[in-house]
């Protein structure tokens, strides 16, 4: 097993700097995500650290020993690609087989080791078939199962679940954590779905244009963005911005103004002066039809069993709420807007970055 | 706009039963979705209503009048799939232009134009009016696709998985816009989706599909609250609802085989069995818990920033759970 550290790793190809400047650490067994859109870095950070690309600078450490410019095999790293990447003419166990016969282990050791794992992705009764013959989820456990076998110091995946349809995803997520949880393997996965990055993570590294935003555990991270970029990554729907136009702010300020109305927000802890946007949960807007709160306009409510979202118009921004299925709210209708005074981000509009405040102070320090 | 009736809708591919006895009645501006698993017959039906198959008996009536042996053209249906088959060669305008220049038609001109006006705005592709068809995102192609289908004025629009090549964010935003579209027009929709999410958002009743047969219909909520059978109540709902024997818990019926209750129809913490909290999934706004109980795994929900951790012992009683019998049906 395997503790990894990343110091200041870059990684530029020509003109183009895919990664400028990682600095993180991953626990020895943790399941560590990196999360973040298309082009963001994350496949270059996970391909570096296993050695298939070299960084322009920066340290790869694991267990203490500087990596960065040993060659994949000398890692001792197990990748899972999305697509399975399965030998078609070979049956699964002969699939199995092909990483240990390659390294000279024993018939009698291979055998062993392919009825340990084939126990633990409970695959035993399909040893004997035919690669070809075997569903999308059976597939990627082979696949999974060939990167085990080698008892490698970690796994690195790179959208494992990508090619499945998503109720099958869900299943497959909860699969390979419940292993996770029995190997207790250090894993690094990179995923652009913000959810699966939530349900499986120990910690979650957010990236986009080669910046680490935020790094931390899925909870802080939903919590107390760093940036606005993560709160509307996080979470679906997304985190509710809306513009407070230009703002001045002093250490101990507890309240914003928005139109005429008073806001609540957690005691603030900077100087701040410049374009300012407030961000809510969708869960954590109440819609009210006494007199307090923020006047709106219902626009749509989508029935979820027993949550609804409502979507509202306020000035020109819409926002949602994840308000309880068991009231109805009629399209076009007015209602008042009250926010978990508790629960409020505010974002400087210009760099993105979030306030320090006595709420979030915590969070944006550790990551 | 059109009342649509389905009576006893048999069809068979070979061997394959594809539909069976489906009674179906579609009311006039409604947004009827059928749900239901690959293979279940939606897009069957879905094709049987248009007329590009001929069902092997039953019936397929339109405002009183039996179409079941008319063409789709006569039957007056909009279809758009889920793949966007529009005229690569052609503007969008011309895309859009094309149902109404049918010589059957005879629209003018100038009707033709204030339609394509109107639709353009709503489905908010005005600017692209005079772009290839070749030129949009794969979300401004839908839209092209779905506003091909409105400009016209039919007894009924299909939809076969219109956005399930879209992506999440897109999915969302076009979700709404076609629940309100369908509003403002006041047209008859019939919508085939696998996708739970845009079956409890956008319908006005849901159609529950499985193995040929139309297991449920209702409203979203009555779907949701009183579903009919086990399949029923599993096809609805995330994280899905946990069955397990009727035995485990004291005081069920004596008919009943399963208990069935979602992870929010559990009390927590309260007298109850115990059970062993083996992970907590905290995805935000709620957490969830994986238990254990025996052999048997269960969900629950509770509170996004809950104390619980793996390892340690909770006890849970359903509250207001559903029974079914041996056969799966609700008792």
């Amino acid at each position: 097993m395997a503790e990894i550290e990343i110091k200041n790793l870059r990684k530029e190809f020509g003109e183009f700097v895919a990664v400028q400047d990682s600095t993180f650490k991953v626990e020895d067994g943790e399941f560590f995500m990196l999360l973040g859109p298309s082009g963001c870095g994350k496949t270059t950070t996970l391909r570096m650290m296993a050695g298939l690309e070299l960084p322009t600078s920066g340290q790869i450490l694991i267990d203490g020993e500087d990596v960065s410019f040993k060659r994949a095999r000398e890692r001792d790293i197990a990748f899972v690609f999305q697509m399975y990447a399965l030998y078609p003419h070979l049956n699964v166990r002969q699939n199995l087989e092909y990483p240990l016969k390659s390294q000279g282990f024993s018939k009698a050791l291979i055998n062993e080791k392919i009825a340990e794992v084939a126990a633990i992705l409970r695959i035993e009764q399909l040893l004997n078939s035919p690669v070809g013959r075997l569903s999308g989820g059976d597939r990627q456990r082979v696949a999974l199962g060939r990167a085990i076998v080698r008892d490698p110091c970690a796994f690195f995946m790179d959208e494992p679940l990508g090619a499945l349809d998503a109720e099958f995803r869900e299943e497959m997520a909860e699969e390979l954590r419940a292993l996770h949880d029995r190997m207790r393997a250090t894993t690094i996965y990179v995923t652009h779905d913000q959810l699966e990055a939530m349900q499986m993570g120990d910690k979650i590294v957010v990236m986009n244009h080669g910046v680490i935003e935020q790094f931390g555990v899925p909870q802080d991270i939903y919590d107390w963005p760093a940036t606005k970029f993560v709160a509307d990554f996080i979470g679906s729907p997304a985190m509710n911005f809306l513009s407070l136009g230009h703002y001045k702010l002093c250490p101990g300020d507890s309240v914003v103004a928005f139109n005429d109305h008073q806001i609540k927000i957690p005691n603030n802890l900077e100087d701040f002066d410049g374009h300012l946007d407030m961000g809510v949960r969708p869960e954590h807007i109440t819609l009210s039809r006494e007199s307090e709160g923020i006047p709106a306009t219902v626009l749509a409510s989508e029935y979820l069993g027993t949550t609804q979202i409502v979507s509202v118009q306020v000035d020109r921004s819409v926002l949602k709420a994840r308000v309880s299925a068991t009231d109805d709210y009629m399209i076009g209708s007015p209602i008042n807007l009250v926010f978990d005074a508790r629960n409020i981000s505010l974002f400087d509009h210009s760099s993105g970055k979030a306030l320090r405040s006595d709420a979030n102070q915590e969070v944006l320090a550790g990551g | 706009m059109a009342n649509i009736e389905v009576q006893n809708l048999n069809k068979c591919f070979g061997d394959n039963v594809a539909l069976s006895e489906v009674d179906l009645s579609i009311p006039d501006g409604s947004f009827v979705v059928l749900l239901g698993p690959t293979g279940a017959g939606k897009t069957t039906l879905l094709r049987l209503i248009a007329g590009l198959d001929h069902p092997d008996s039953g019936r397929v009536v339109i405002d009183g009048v039996d179409c079941t042996q008319r063409t789709p053209a006569e039957r007056n249906v909009a279809m758009v799939f889920q793949q966007y088959s529009l005229y690569p060669h052609m503007s969008v305008k011309e895309n859009l232009a094309f149902p109404l220049k049918s010589r059957m038609l005879s629209v003018t001109e100038s009707e033709i134009n204030r339609k394509i006006d109107a639709i353009s705005q709503t489905l908010r592709i005005h600017h692209k009016l005079s772009n290839k068809a070749t030129e949009l995102s794969g979300g401004e192609m839908q839209r092209v696709a779905i506003g091909r289908a409105l400009v016209r004025n039919p007894n009924i629009y299909l939809m076969d998985e219109p956005l399930s090549s879209l992506d999440a964010k897109l999915r969302s935003e076009l979700r709404i816009e076609l629940t309100r579209i369908q509003k403002d027009i006041g047209g008859t929709f019939l919508y085939v989706t696998h996708d739970q999410i845009e079956a409890m958002t956008m319908a006005t009743h849901i159609g529950v599909l499985e193995k040929g047969k139309l297991i449920q219909f209702g409203t979203p909520r009555e779907v949701y609250d009183h579903p009919s059978s086990v399949s029923v109540a599993a096809r609805l709902g995330q994280p899905r609802i946990n069955i397990v024997d009727a035995t485990i818990f004291p005081g069920s019926p004596r008919a009943a085989k399963f208990i069935g209750f979602r992870p929010e129809q559990l009390e927590l913490g309260a007298e109850g069995l115990q059970t062993l909290i083996k992970r907590v999934e905290r995805l935000g706004d709620q957490t969830r818990l994986h238990l254990s109980l025996g052999e048997i795994s269960i969900v629950t929900v509770t509170d996004p920033h809950t104390e619980l951790k793996a390892g340690e012992t909770l006890s849970i009683k359903p509250k207001a759970p559903f029974f079914f019998d041996s056969e799966g049906m609700r008792i």
